[in-house]
C-alpha cells in the first residue's frame, strides 16, 4: 500500500512542475500590466517603473520563473502585490475558510442526495422516482449566482433569517459562523447533490438486480434489510470514490459561490488576485489548488483499494 | 432523541439568526476592498475611506471642497509663494502614544518624498524641503510656487502616521498602521474586514460617539444593499443608481448624496503611436461632432436614473472652477453632421474602447446608438479594467473610456492628462499654450488668477476635445433611519465625527 501511494506521489510531482509552468507562462499571456493594476491612479511612468524593478517584472521570464520556483522550494510563496501580506500567510488565512464551507456543502449534498438516490431506485418508475430526478435535474441546471441571489432576496432581506454576506470564523463564534455558511453551503450542495443522486441511483439498480438481493429477498429478509444491508452497502463503494472526487469539484464551485455570498475564502482570493494581476498570489493559489486535486485523487484510488477486497491483489 | 436533538439545534439556530444589536457599533459596507494600508503606499479610492477614520490629515476639506484645519490650524504663504509656514494643533497624540509635533510632520512629508514605496512623490514634487521652525510650526521649501500643495496635504500626503512606528515597521507599516484618527486599527483580514476601535486619547473624542467601525468590502451592490436592508451593515458606500429609487422609497433607510470632484469621460488617441492615424484622432472637427451627437442629459436619466451630472469639462458644473462660457452642450445631430461634412467625411468607424461592467456598457451602448445617428459607426470593445488601463497606456485604441476620481484642486483633474509630459497623458495630447496656462494656473496661489487661467485652459480644450467629458457621478450613501450626523461630501469619504447611531 505504503509503496502504491509513494509511486503516485513521484508521478505527481512533475505533474506539479508542469502545472506551475502553464500557470506561470498564461500569466504573461493575460493582457493587463500588472504594474498598472498595481500603480492604480497614481499611475506615471516613474512609479511604473519603480514597480517594474522591485518586483523584478523587468527580468526575462525563465529567470522570474526560476526565482519564484527557488522560493516555493524554500517555502517562500513570495508577496503579495497588491497588499504586502505573504501569500502563504494569505492562503493558510483563506483555505480554511472555503474548507469550512465545502465540508458544509459536502454535508447538504450527502444529507438530500444519497436517500434520494436510494428512494428513487427502490421506487423506480414511480412518483418519487420522477420527482427525485426532476429535482435532482434542477440542481444541476439552476445557475449557481441566480440561486445565490435569490436566496439572499428572500431569506436576508424579505425574511431577515440569516445574513446576506460575510464570514465569521467557529472558533469566535461558532453559531454565526453556521448562520453565515448556511446559505452558500446550500447553494453549492445543490448541484452535487443532484450529481451524487443520480450516481447513487444507478448504483442501487446496479446492485439490486443482482442474484444475491434475490436470494436476500427470498430469505424473506425486511425490505429495509434487503435495500440498505445488502445493496446500500454495495453501492456505497462508488459513491465514497466519488465523493472524494466531487470535493475537488466544490473548490472549484467555491469560487463562484463566494463571490456571490462576499466569503473571503479560497475562491474568492484567486478571482481578486487575477483582476487584481497580483501574480504571486495567482501563482500560490493555482499551484496549492493543483496539490489539493492530487491528493484528493489519491484518496479516491486508496479509499478504492481499502474498500474493494478485489482490488488488493492488484497491487 | 436524534431528533429531540436535530430539534434543538434547529432551535438554537433560529434563535441565535435575529442576532442582538452591537453596542455602538457601525457596519460599513464598502464596494471594493482597500489595498495596503500605509497613506504612502496606498492606492484605492476605498483605502482613503478607511484612512479616513484611522489617520487624521494636516488639513481636511469642508462641503464646499475649501480647505479647512485639521492637525495644522492656520497657515500661510510667503509672497513670493516659496514657503508654506504652517502651526500645528497642540495636546494630539498618535495611536502608539507618541506626542504630534513638528518633528513627527518633518518624518512624514520626508518619508512620503523619499521611502522607496511611496506613491506620493508626484503629488509632493514641488516641496524642496521642510524643517520645524519651531516646536509646533512647519515650513514647506518650494521648488516653485505650486497653489496645489494645500490641496495634497488634505489627502494622503497630508496624512500623519507615527514616527515611532514607521521606524520600526519601515515598509510593513501597513501591516498594522498607526495614526493619529479618532479610531485606532485593531485587525484586519483582507477581502473580509477592517476593524476600527475609538481612541480614548483623541484630541477631539467628544465629537465620537461610536465605539467600533467594520469595514466590510461586498463588491456586488445588490448583495451590499440586501446587508443594509437586512440590518446585516448600518451603512452602505456607492448605492448602484438603478437601486436609489427604491432605497429612498424604503421607509427604514435615509441617503445622502453629493457630486463627486471626480468625472467620466472618453479620451480619444491624438498622437500615442499608430492607432492615433484615424479621423477622430487626426481631425478635431470629427471628435466635436462625436460629442455634440450626444445627449448627456438623456445619458444620465437612462443610465444613471437621474443621480450623475452631465458635464463637458473636468469639473462638475456645480463647482466653482467651471467654465459659465462653455455650458454642457445640447445634442445637435444637424450640426454634428455638418462638421463631419466640413471635414469631407459621411460615415466615420471608430472602435471604443470600455470597461465590462454593466454600468459603462449600458452607457456606451447608448452613446453608440446616438452617434449612429450623425454619421460615427462605433464599434464597442468591452475588456476587463485591468487591460484596458494597459490598451490606453500604451496607445492601443482609438477612443477609451475611463473615469476619474477627482481631486480637490482644480490641477488634479487636469495637469497631467493634458500637458505635454502629463504622467497620464494617454492621448498624448501637447498644446504648448495650454501646458503654459496650467503652469501658470499652478504657480498662482490667488484664485481669481487661477479661475481665468483654467476658463482659458477648458475653452481651448474644449475646441481641441482630447478628452470628451461626459458628466460626474454622485456618490450615494444609504444608510439605516437610526444614524445622524452623517453628511456626504464631494470626495465620497466617510467622515465619522458627529455621527451617532440610535441603535
Amino acid at each position: 500500500m505504503l509503496i502504491f501511494i509513494l509511486k503516485r506521489v513521484l508521478v505527481a510531482l512533475p505533474t506539479l512542475l508542469i502545472v506551475s509552468l502553464l500557470v506561470f507562462s498564461l500569466q504573461k499571456l493575460l493582457p493587463g500590466d500588472p504594474v498598472l493594476a498595481l500603480a492604480g491612479e497614481e499611475r506615471d511612468p516613474a512609479t511604473l517603473e519603480f514597480l517594474r524593478e522591485q518586483y523584478h517584472l523587468n527580468d526575462p521570464f525563465a529567470v522570474q520563473y526560476l526565482r519564484w520556483l527557488g522560493g516555493v522550494m524554500t517555502g517562500d510563496f513570495g508577496t503579495s502585490l497588491r497588499t504586502g501580506q505573504p501569500v502563504l500567510e494569505l492562503i493558510a488565512q483563506k483555505l480554511p475558510v472555503t474548507i469550512q464551507l465545502a465540508i458544509m456543502s459536502m454535508l447538504f449534498a450527502l444529507l438530500i442526495g444519497i436517500p434520494a438516490g436510494i428512494l428513487a431506485a427502490v421506487r423506480k418508475g414511480g412518483p418519487i422516482d420522477w420527482i427525485a430526478n426532476i429535482v435532482a435535474l434542477s440542481g444541476l441546471s439552476i445557475p449557481n449566482f441566480w440561486l445565490g441571489i435569490m436566496l439572499i432576496l428572500l431569506v436576508s432581506v424579505r425574511l431577515g433569517w440569516l445574513p446576506a454576506s460575510g464570514y465569521e470564523s467557529p472558533f469566535v463564534d461558532p453559531v454565526r459562523s453556521i448562520q453565515t455558511m448556511l446559505m452558500p453551503a446550500f447553494v453549492l450542495g445543490t448541484a452535487l447533490a443532484a450529481t451524487l443522486m443520480r450516481h447513487t441511483r444507478s448504483a442501487m439498480l446496479g446492485v439490486l438486480g443482482t442474484d444475491y438481493i434475490r436470494t436476500a429477498k427470498a430469505k424473506g429478509l425486511s425490505r429495509r434489510e434487503v435495500v440498505m444491508k445488502h445493496g446500500f452497502r454495495n453501492a456505497l463503494l462508488p459513491i465514497i470514490t466519488l465523493t472524494a472526487l466531487l470535493f475537488g469539484e466544490l473548490l472549484a464551485g467555491a469560487v463562484l459561490t463566494e463571490q456571490i455570498f462576499t466569503i473571503p475564502g479560497f475562491g474568492k482570493l484567486t478571482v481578486d488576485a487575477v483582476f487584481n494581476r497580483d501574480y504571486a498570489v495567482v501563482q500560490g493559489v493555482v499551484l496549492c489548488t493543483a496539490i489539493g486535486f492530487l491528493l484528493m485523487n489519491l484518496l479516491a484510488d486508496v479509499l478504492y483499494v481499502l474498500l474493494n477486497p478485489r482490488m488488493r491483489t492488484a497491487l | 432523541m436524534k431528533s429531540l436533538l436535530s430539534a434543538a439545534a434547529l432551535t438554537a439556530i433560529l434563535a441565535a439568526i435575529s442576532a442582538p444589536a452591537r453596542a455602538s457599533e457601525l457596519r460599513i459596507g464598502l464596494q471594493d476592498d482597500a489595498d495596503v494600508l500605509d497613506p504612502d503606499q496606498s492606492r484605492t479610492f476605498v483605502g482613503r475611506i478607511v484612512y479616513t477614520g484611522l489617520c487624521d490629515k494636516l488639513v481636511d476639506l469642508d462641503k464646499d471642497v475649501n480647505i479647512v484645519p485639521q492637525l495644522g490650524t492656520d497657515w500661510s504663504t510667503t509672497e513670493d509663494g516659496l514657503q508654506l509656514v504652517m502651526n500645528l494643533r497642540e495636546g494630539v497624540i498618535f495611536h502608539d502614544g507618541t506626542p504630534f509635533d513638528a518633528e513627527a510632520v518633518v518624518y512624514n512629508i520626508n518619508r512620503s518624498m523619499t521611502l522607496p514605496e511611496s506613491r506620493r512623490k508626484s503629488e509632493l514634487s514641488s516641496v524642496e524641503s521642510v524643517e520645524a521652525t519651531g516646536p509646533m510650526q512647519v515650513t514647506f521649501t518650494l521648488k516653485a510656487p505650486d497653489a496645489s500643495l494645500l490641496a495634497q496635504l488634505s489627502d494622503r500626503a497630508g496624512m500623519m502616521i507615527s514616527p515611532t512606528a514607521a521606524e520600526a515597521a519601515g515598509a510593513d507599516f501597513g501591516q498594522k498602521p498607526v495614526c493619529s484618527g479618532p479610531f485606532k486599527f485593531v485587525e484586519r483580514i483582507q477581502q473580509d474586514r477592517i476593524v476600527l476601535e475609538k481612541f480614548a486619547d483623541y484630541y477631539d473624542a467628544d465629537k465620537v460617539s461610536i465605539d467600533r467601525v467594520v469595514y466590510l468590502p461586498v463588491p456586488d451592490t445588490t448583495v451590499r444593499l440586501a446587508n443594509l436592508r437586512s440590518g446585516e451593515f448600518d451603512m452602505i458606500e456607492r448605492v448602484a443608481a438603478s437601486d436609489v429609487a427604491s432605497v429612498k422609497g424604503d421607509a427604514k433607510l435615509s441617503t445622502q448624496e453629493a457630486v463627486g470632484l471626480g468625472y467620466m469621460a472618453i479620451y480619444a488617441n491624438i498622437n500615442n503611436g499608430d492607432r492615433a492615424k484615424n479621423p477622430i484622432g487626426e481631425d478635431a472637427r470629427v471628435r466635436q461632432a462625436f460629442s455634440l451627437a450626444i445627449d448627456r442629459d438623456a445619458l444620465n436619466q437612462v443610465v444613471f436614473e437621474g443621480t450623475a451630472k452631465a458635464g463637458n469639462q473636468p469639473w462638475a458644473p456645480t463647482s466653482p472652477w467651471f467654465n459659465k462660457e462653455i455650458p454642457v452642450p445640447a445634442r445637435d445631430v444637424e450640426a454634428a453632421r455638418a462638421l463631419l461634412a466640413e471635414a469631407g467625411l459621411d460615415r466615420v468607424p471608430v472602435e471604443l474602447q470600455h470597461a465590462n461592467n454593466p454600468v459603462v456598457t449600458q452607457m456606451m451602448q447608448v452613446i453608440q446608438a446616438m452617434v449612429a445617428e450623425a454619421g460615427f459607426d462605433v464599434s464597442l470593445k468591452a475588456t476587463e479594467f485591468a487591460t484596458l488601463l494597459s490598451e490606453q497606456t500604451a496607445g492601443n485604441f482609438q477612443l477609451s473610456r475611463s473615469d476619474w476620481s477627482g481631486r480637490p484642486d482644480p490641477d488634479g483633474n487636469i495637469h497631467q492628462f493634458v500637458t505635454c509630459e502629463g504622467g497620464i497623458n494617454d492621448a498624448k495630447y501637447c498644446n504648448p499654450e495650454v501646458d503654459a496656462l496650467l503652469n501658470e494656473a499652478r504657480a498662482t496661489s490667488d484664485p481669481a488668477t487661477r479661475k481665468q487661467k483654467y476658463d482659458a485652459a477648458t475653452a481651448i480644450l474644449d475646441r481641441d476635445l482630447p478628452i470628451i467629458y461626459l458628466g460626474h457621478q454622485t456618490y450615494v450613501f444609504a444608510m439605516d433611519k437610526g444614524i445622524e450626523g452623517f453628511e456626504a461630501y464631494p470626495d465620497g469619504m466617510i467622515r465619522l465625527k458627529g455621527v451617532t447611531d440610535a441603535d
